[in-house]
């Protein structure tokens, strides 16, 4: 038995510890269908929103709510933690794990910075202007898509720092390497959408 | 190994060993169990549609019972009996096919399962809480968002969770497929069962996330104020028939390619020929994947899009024909010339040229917009989609059943009462729908409680009743002949049917890790070249050694039942706060049982090749 084991612990790291396996490849090959499938879950939100951006009630107009400097520093946030996350996968396939547990955390403080930026905006939303899930068809296709996108944010970050403490002792192996480049692949996802929401709902929604 | 033990297994034993098990064969008959059970419900709702409409005027059930029955008719048979049927042949002979030992994703093909089960168990619980849901299998908005009760809460729930389930199954198909192929096994000698399932797995993967979001803004709005469907508040309705129809629309393609599949394998077996036009039955498969994702509009022809929308549609919908005329022709030369055994998988697929080439025709009689303005809603409609549904995927998957039964169950299914079960139901079939064509073109409308008498309906509503039950005894029948042959039917070897193709290559029922060699693969057809220069069986491409394989695991069962209590919660959550602390208890369930899986290692077991062989008999 035990040299079945010592296949996931090789003295020198393949390059590509995430593929080397075939559970590595699997996962690899799972995951990018999946993220094809999240693509038609956002691109369905996204022309619900468009088809229901202008059905407003009141004077709470995309116009009138949205400010752009927050946006911007929480786009160059999310941005920033993709770069951060590319760093870790470097790290991570020169077998250096110190440093990819490092930029990881990194990746996790900034993702948790744009969280908090975006309850902010939603407490601003309903505080301030009475601007609710409720209010229009408006309302409730804004706090679905941008809410969506939060989810998945909350769920990123819940797994990269679930899989930053599993292996904090016992470091990289061919095992959960697949494990943390997909959840890196996702982190970029996460960061794609949001550009779209940048572009989509907040720049075209200021004009 | 696991086949000589699980015999003198207890019933505990066996029960903990199918909550668990990760492996595909067995997946395949909890799905054919689950597919099967909700297909007599479906069935039986159906006799009491007809029963209602057998006579004028007719008080068998009251309106809104009528409503429930309709729609949980619909929804039932596409979502709970179709599909998972359509998956439990994928899983069965899909990894066989192409000489894989597993499939990619054994936890997450378990999960699928489960999550589908419990899905239909929620969404039949609404029987028993209140009533069923009411507004149509589509479940068009503002009806949906207004239907009083729980029902549509049910709908919205049940499929949301066992949509989950077949997005997973789709993803585990599809990476099996690109990655777990035996050498040699290249696409273009994969089996037509084996393509059709792995563009189906793709649309599954396209499509279902369309109505994922559908569900969950139609949830929103009937459970937490939202208002994407309502007018006050600037909603839009039509949303929801774009969402659904996204989905929809692929959902049929879904549905019918791997039947295509099926009757592919089962006309080359029988006729003992090579497929005909192999590469354009593939390419024909594709190209009604691709197309399958271009006509979802041709449902709302009369929504009122505008008549550019209605002719873009209208074109691409006729298109279809194209790909699929190709597929007829292709079956029929492959049969021309052929060696033919017609036995019961032979039969199916023989009545299932006809019966769908009606099926087709009337598809592009109701993709002309403007005679759809005609054909809408009545029963025209109605004929159309049973004859392309039951005419196609039904008579698919009792063909594949039939064709595959000895590789699952090691016993072929009786012949006689498989030729009962076909007659009696191809001609109850034609007679249930083929009068509803004309029903419809006289103006009866679709889901109508009750018809006015002496308006030339009464006797072709009397006529499809009885074809109804003709088919209710017909899958009477088949019921009988699965408890008749697992007492009485003989074992027989792995290789009934002078089969083509891998999965005869091994024994019946195989062994839970499929190859103790991997087979190497010289061609399409690859047992059927190995049999006409004089060998018995495949050449391994790799020499014996230890087997790994994955480790059964309660936690996909645990997940799901997870979701099921929060399904609950979540309907009840506004009205009692039993219901806010299940939704939070059973997300905390699947939360927990998704962390354990992720901080768990799960490293599988080895099989030592000294075991391989007591099991085997290769």
């Amino acid at each position: 038995m035990s040299s079945h084991e010592d296949v996931l612990n090789p003295k020198v790291m393949p390059e590509e510890p995430e593929k080397a396996t075939l559970e590595g490849k699997n996962k690899f090959l799972g995951f990018w269908f999946f993220l094809g499938g999240e693509t038609v879950l956002f691109a369905s939100l996204f022309g619900t929103y468009l088809a229901l951006k202008g059905s407003t009630m009141d004077d709470n107009t995309s116009q009138n709510l949205f400010e752009l400097p927050l946006v911007f520093i929480m786009t160059m946030l999310l941005l920033t933690s993709s770069l951060t996350s590319v760093y870790a996968m470097y790290h991570m396939k020169n077998n250096d794990f110190g440093k990819m547990q490092l930029w990881l955390g990194i990746t996790v403080v900034l993702g948790l910075a744009f969280l908090g930026c975006e309850l902010y905006e939603f407490y601003h939303y309903i505080h301030h202007y009475e601007f609710t899930f409720r209010s229009s068809a408006f309302g409730s296709a804004f706090y679905t898509l941008v809410g969506f996108h939060g989810g998945h944010v909350l769920f990123g970050l819940l797994w990269i720092v679930t899989l930053m403490v599993r292996n904090a002792k016992r470091g990289l192996n061919l095992y959960n390497a697949p494990k943390f480049y997909i959840a890196s692949l996702y982190w970029h996802f996460i960061d794609v959408v949001w550009v779209f929401i940048f572009t989509v709902v907040y720049l075209m929604g200021v004009i | 190994m696991s086949n000589t033990i699980a015999q003198k297994k207890g019933f505990g034993a066996t029960l903990w060993d199918y909550l668990t098990t990760v492996d595909h064969k067995k997946i395949a008959i909890m799905y054919l169990i689950g597919g099967g059970f909700f297909f007599i419900l479906g069935g039986l709702e159906a006799l009491a549609i007809r029963w209602q409409l057998i006579v004028p005027e007719n008080d068998f059930v009251s309106a809104g019972f009528y409503n429930e029955i309709l729609t949980m008719h619909g929804t039932t048979m596409i979502f709970l009996a179709a599909m998972p049927l359509i998956f439990a042949l994928m899983n069965a002979v899909l990894p066989l096919q192409i000489g894989a030992r597993d499939v990619a994703f054994p936890f997450l093909n378990s999960l699928g399962f489960w999550l589908f089960l419990f899905g239909g168990i929620l969404l039949n619980c609404s029987w028993f809480l209140g009533g069923a849901p009411d507004a149509g299998w589509t479940a068009y908005a503002p009806l949906s968002t207004t239907s009083p009760g729980h029902g549509v809460d049910f709908y919205i729930l049940g499929l949301q969770i066992s949509g989950a389930g077949t997005l997973m199954g789709g993803i585990n198909f599809l990476v099996t497929v690109i990655n777990m192929r035996a050498p040699g096994m290249t696409y273009m000698r994969m089996p037509l069962f084996t393509w059709a399932s792995f563009v189906t797995s793709a649309l599954i993967l396209f499509a279902f996330p369309a109505l994922t979001v559908g569900l969950f803004l139609l949830m929103f709005d009937r459970l937490f104020g939202s208002v994407f469907f309502d007018a006050n508040y600037g909603g839009n309705s039509v949303i929801w028939e774009h969402l659904f129809w996204i989905f929809g629309h692929p959902e049929v393609y879904i549905l019918i390619l791997p039947a295509f599949g099926v009757f592919s394998d089962v006309f080359s077996t029988f006729a003992k020929k090579r497929l005909f036009g192999y590469t354009a039955m593939v390419f024909a498969t594709v190209l009604i994947g691709f197309l399958g994702f271009m006509v979802w509009a041709h449902h709302m022809f009369t929504v009122g899009l505008g008549p550019a929308a209605n002719s873009i549609f209208a074109v691409a919908t006729m298109a279809i024909a194209v790909p699929t005329g190709i597929k007829i022709f292709n079956w029929l030369f492959t049969l021309w010339g052929g060696s033919i055994r017609i036995n019961s998988a032979m039969l199916w697929a023989l009545g299932f040229i006809p019966s769908f080439t009606i099926g087709g025709m009337t598809g592009v009689m109701l993709a002309a917009a403007a005679a759809d303005y005609q054909f809408h809603d009545t029963y025209f409609v109605v004929a159309h989609f049973h004859y392309v549904i039951v005419g196609g995927v039904v008579f698919g998957i009792f063909s594949g059943l039939h064709y595959w039964w000895p590789k699952m169950f090691g016993k072929i299914l009786d012949e006689k009462l498989g030729k009962i079960t076909f007659w009696t139901f191809f001609v109850g079939f034609h007679l249930t729908f083929f009068i509803q064509h004309f029903l419809g073109l006289m103006g009866m409308p679709r889901r109508y409680w009750v018809y006015l008498e002496d308006q030339g309906l009464d006797l072709g509503n009397s006529i499809s009743t009885v074809g109804a039950f003709f088919m209710g005894v017909g899958a009477l029948v088949f019921l009988y002949n699965v408890i008749y042959t697992s007492v009485k039917g003989e074992k027989v070897g792995g290789d009934p049917w002078d089969g083509r193709t891998l999965e005869w290559s091994i024994p019946s029922p195989p062994p839970h890790y499929n190859f103790a060699q991997a087979p190497l693969v010289r061609g399409l057809d690859p047992l059927w070249i190995e049999k006409t220069e004089g060998r018995k069986g495949m050449t391994p491409a790799e020499p014996l050694d230890d087997i790994h394989m994955p480790n059964n695991t309660i936690l996909p069962f645990v997940m799901s039942v997870g979701l099921f209590i929060a399904g609950f919660g979540f309907i009840y959550q506004a009205e009692y706060t039993g219901g806010f602390i299940a939704m939070f208890v059973g997300m905390g369930i699947t939360l927990g049982a998704m962390f354990t899986r992720s901080v768990k290692d799960d490293l599988g077991h080895h099989i030592h090749k000294e075991d391989l062989d007591k099991g085997a008999g290769m």
